[in-house]
């Protein structure tokens, strides 16, 4: 609803975003695109002329390649797994009334805001260390012998770290999502004669879905671009080479920027897989 | 109309909540400890919780060590510069999308998020080229329009959202009272929109403070960011475990207090409005 | 002065026409309704002649000047919003001020005028107030007197009184009346509640889909509905429609009888049918009867002493002289 005169400034004011944002999106894009085609060596001759699909083919053959999705795979659904079920479960239980929510509330959250190379090397260090890490500690006093988690368990290491980082996240939305169920609901429910499980199950659980989706689909779209975590923790070392790491490998390390930016284009089309569906969600929560 | 629950069920959820939550919160606790300890002490086993000669030579030396200063300057800078130029070019499109929306507009919008889906580590080598070719290399206003640009998506959506919450009539009743776009804007709209806009400030500086890809991967020793500051402790040299602390805690701590403040719009910032 | 002339205006957003080209002329000083059933156009119609949306095309006069392309400001119009729309930020005097700070206005009469204002409408205990501290009925005095103190040439109301309760809402019914004949200002007033528009106005504009259906006084219309819709809409309870056989002894498509205008008898009249639900209003009782053959349900509205029970027998008699009748085609015959 409005007059042509304030479309018209609207159209002005909208110009700088969509104009950074299209340089943003298209001027890179479309050199990753353009060197996926080629053969290019920066540091042995740079560009050595096109390439057609060689680098797609090559980046998919690797030996890595294979390691590398499952090791994303395993990484971004576990963490999910965790996070979600822990995230209801705690979100349930910071709804209950008790004394001093907002303290907890506020320890519960904390892990969000630190920062990745922090909580890596933390993680890694104090509390992972197979010598003087506190778990080793910990289980010299049980009388059992240390773990060199980040090569003998590098995988459940990574997936703790990340876990740990991502919970307070799925909490924090899970626990505004039920405090958003009315209260009439449940005691409806509890009239027509559901027991606990059955409320949960049948009230609580699809009142929280769409949240649920949602946490899983924005944390599946940070999970597969984690970096920070496996390059100061393993520097992918002992089956912990993600897709984004491998990719990060192949430009950075190995200078191969054809093969690199081949493999990139492979993850810039899986992140948009689910993009879409979060695109949906978002999209008609606008309507509403 | 919420039922009072029985003294006991209460202490019951509090014993549990509080259990969890310290647990939760345990590494960070530790890591804060750790840092006030001697090298000595922070690997002694078994470990010593409280009772130590609390110390706090640890701070000057990682201070005197790696200059800091200028980390943290890096990081303020670098924060505070990129979600400073994505308010003021988001402001005004989040206004237009909110107050005069077109059929497009929806479509703006999530395209703009899309964008936010790109990966980054897809768009590694370009950056790298572009950033070279403008001698951007290990600058701060090179990563602070890359963070901007990262986060400017957010910022459009969760000020969309925020200005959408402010009723279209109360714009329109000023333009009936006879006020131009500007007094509008001065007198209207920025106050009702101050709340919103600073809570977007407060979550867009925590993520870009604590952004570890670009940080990581542009910068080398001039412009790195307290995230790389961190991440050069990662080859560990002798006892280091109460320095790795001390850094840890100086680099955490800003944010963690922020990040408090920021809890309710942490939410909505993240789910891009869709759980508010 | 505030004569406002509305000359072919059409409305279309997009493809939907929204206002097919409409005439219509308000007098200085008349306090018109804009009346109908949700998404009529009414709001539509008020907007373009506050100017918050462009006409397509057509031309909207003030006082004889085309105002057609001017920004509301500069139309000389102030108008009170459904949800008020004060500024939440400001005090109740820098809420009433406001217009007139844009205005450019000296301090000194600015003062002058809120004070006026204030006292005019019994806000004078709550100028420092926030908005958020009001009542619903005090927000709406606020709103008000936003208005006021510019002097407007007219006064346009966007359903003012859909937020306040029942009881308030007579209230402020009578204020606003109040205020029309203290300040002889041409007010628009846009509602869905024909009680509203029977009672406030001096004209009625009844529409639908955009159309006026019937322009004219509470009376013309409540007497000489000019088609079916009309019929139906103005008067509480509804018209009674009654079609087949019985219209056609009147010899039209469908008769209309205003509840009001029936008697109810246990022993005596041309209808028959059986009681269905009575609500009570004390002064008033409102039976429904079925089974009369006539139509599913006749509304009767009865004196409230007259008592009779679910299910019992009852005659009608429609008072002859005020049947309507309408044609196939919908319209009134005379």
């Amino acid at each position: 609803m409005a007059t042509k005169a304030s479309r018209s400034a609207a159209r002005v004011m909208m110009a700088p975003a969509v104009i950074l944002l299209l340089g943003w999106m298209l001027v890179p894009l479309t050199m990753t695109l353009w060197f996926s085609f080629r053969k290019y060596l920066p540091l042995r001759g740079g560009d050595l002329g096109g390439a057609g699909f060689d680098n797609y083919l090559r980046f998919v053959s690797s030996s890595a390649f294979w390691p590398s999705v499952i090791t994303t795979l395993l990484i971004v659904g576990s963490v999910l797994v965790i996070t979600v079920c822990l995230g209801i479960l705690l979100a349930m239980l910071l709804d209950q009334p008790m004394w001093g929510q907002g303290v907890v509330r506020i320890l519960v959250i904390a892990p969000f805001f630190v920062m990745p190379t922090v909580s890596a090397l933390v993680w890694k260090n104090i509390f992972m260390d197979p010598n003087n890490g506190l778990f080793a500690h910990l289980w010299r006093f049980f009388g059992a012998d240390p773990v060199s988690w980040m090569s003998a368990a590098s995988m459940p290491s990574i997936i703790l770290i990340v876990s740990w980082q991502w919970l307070p996240f799925a909490t924090l939305i899970l626990l505004t999502a039920i405090q958003s169920l009315d209260g009439e609901q449940l005691e409806a429910a509890e009239m027509d004669g559901a027991p606990h499980l059955k409320r949960f199950w049948y009230i609580v659980l699809p009142h929280l879905s769409r949240a649920i989706t949602i946490v899983i689909l924005i944390q599946t779209i940070f999970l597969l671009s984690i970096f920070a975590e496996i390059f100061v923790t393993t520097g992918g070392a002992f089956g912990t080479k993600t897709l984004t790491y491998l990719i990060f490998q192949r430009v950075l390390e190995s200078q191969n920027v054809g093969l690199g930016s081949a493999g990139g284009v492979y993850a810039i089309i899986l992140a948009n897989i689910v993009a879409i569906f979060l695109m949906r969600i978002v999209g008609k929560n606008l309507d509403a | 109309m919420a039922r009072s629950v029985t003294p006991q069920r209460k202490a019951l959820n509090t014993a549990a909540a509080w259990a969890i939550g310290l647990l939760i919160f345990f590494p960070i606790l530790w890591t804060i400890i750790t840092s006030f300890k001697t090298e000595a002490q922070a690997i002694s086993d078994p470990p010593v919780f409280l009772f130590f000669d609390w110390t706090l030579e640890n701070y000057g030396a990682v201070m005197e060590r790696s200059n800091y200063g200028r980390f943290l300057w890096n990081s303020i800078i670098i924060a505070g510069g990129s979600t400073l130029l994505g308010v003021i070019i988001a402001v005004p499109a989040a206004w237009s999308m909110a107050f005069v929306p077109s059929n497009r507009t929806k479509d703006i919008l999530l395209w703009m998020l899309s964008t936010k889906m790109l990966p980054a580590v897809g768009v590694l080598y370009p950056m790298y080229l572009i950033f070279i070719k403008f001698g951007l290399l290990d600058s701060r206003t090179g990563l602070v329009i890359v963070l901007m640009l990262i986060n400017l998506p957010i910022i459009v959506w969760m000020l969309y959202t925020y200005f959408r919450e402010i009723p279209g009539e109360i714009l329109e009743a000023a333009r009936m009272d006879g006020a131009t776009l500007k007094s509008e804007i001065i007198y209207i709209l920025t106050p009702m929109a101050i709340p919103g806009i600073a809570s977007t400030m407060l979550l867009n500086f925590i993520l870009a403070w604590n952004e570890a890809f670009w940080t990581l991967n542009l910068t080398a020793a001039k412009a790195a960011p307290l995230t790389a500051f961190i991440a050069s402790y990662s080859s560990p040299e002798g006892l280091f475990y109460a320095k790795l602390s001390a850094a840890s805690t100086i680099a955490i701590a800003p944010i963690l207090i922020l990040g408090w403040f920021s809890q309710k719009q942490l939410v909505r910032g993240l789910t891009f409005g869709a759980v508010k | 002065m505030g004569r406002i002339t509305l000359d072919k205006v059409t409305k279309s957003f997009g493809e939907t026409e929204v206002i097919p080209p409409l005439d219509l002329t308000i007098e200085d000083g008349e306090f018109t309704v804009f009346v109908g059933p949700s998404g009529c156009g009414k709001s539509t119609l008020l907007r373009l002649i506050a100017g918050l949306e462009d006409t397509t095309s057509g031309q909207i006069r003030i006082d004889g000047n085309d105002a057609t392309q001017l920004p509301p400001a500069k139309r000389g119009l102030a108008m009170v919003f459904q949800s008020y729309a004060l500024y939440p930020h400001m005090s109740v005097r820098k809420n009433i001020a406001f217009p007139l700070k844009m205005a450019k206005m000296a301090q000194s009469e600015i003062d002058q005028r809120v004070d006026n204002a204030a006292s005019v409408l019994n806000l004078a205990d709550y100028i420092d107030r926030k908005p958020g501290q009001l009542s619903g009925g005090q927000r709406q005095r606020v709103a008000i007197g936003r208005a006021i103190v510019r002097e407007p040439s007219a006064f346009l109301f966007d359903e003012p009184l859909s937020n306040l309760d029942a009881a308030l809402r007579v209230g402020m019914r009578m204020e606003i009346s109040e205020l029309h004949k203290k300040l002889a200002t041409t007010m628009i007033y846009v509602t869905h509640d024909q009680v509203e528009a029977m009672t406030m106005a001096d004209k009625i504009v009844v529409l639908r889909a955009g159309h006026i259906e019937q322009v004219g006084s509470p009376l013309e219309l409540y007497r000489e509905p000019r088609n079916l819709f009309v019929a139906g809409f103005i008067g509480s309870p509804k018209m009674n429609l009654i079609g087949g056989a019985e219209a056609e002894k009147h010899g039209c498509h469908t008769i209309g009888v205003r509840p009001e205008h029936i008697e109810i008898s246990a022993s005596e009249g041309p209808w028959s049918g059986t009681v269905g639900v009575s609500e009570h209003l004390g002064s008033d009782t409102y039976f429904h009867i079925h089974d009369t053959g006539l139509a599913d349900t006749i509304t009767v509205r009865a004196d409230g002493e007259v008592g009779f029970n679910y299910g019992d027998r009852v005659h009608l008699s429609p008072r002859k002289d005020v049947i309507h009748r309408f044609g196939a085609d919908g319209l009134r015959i005379a």
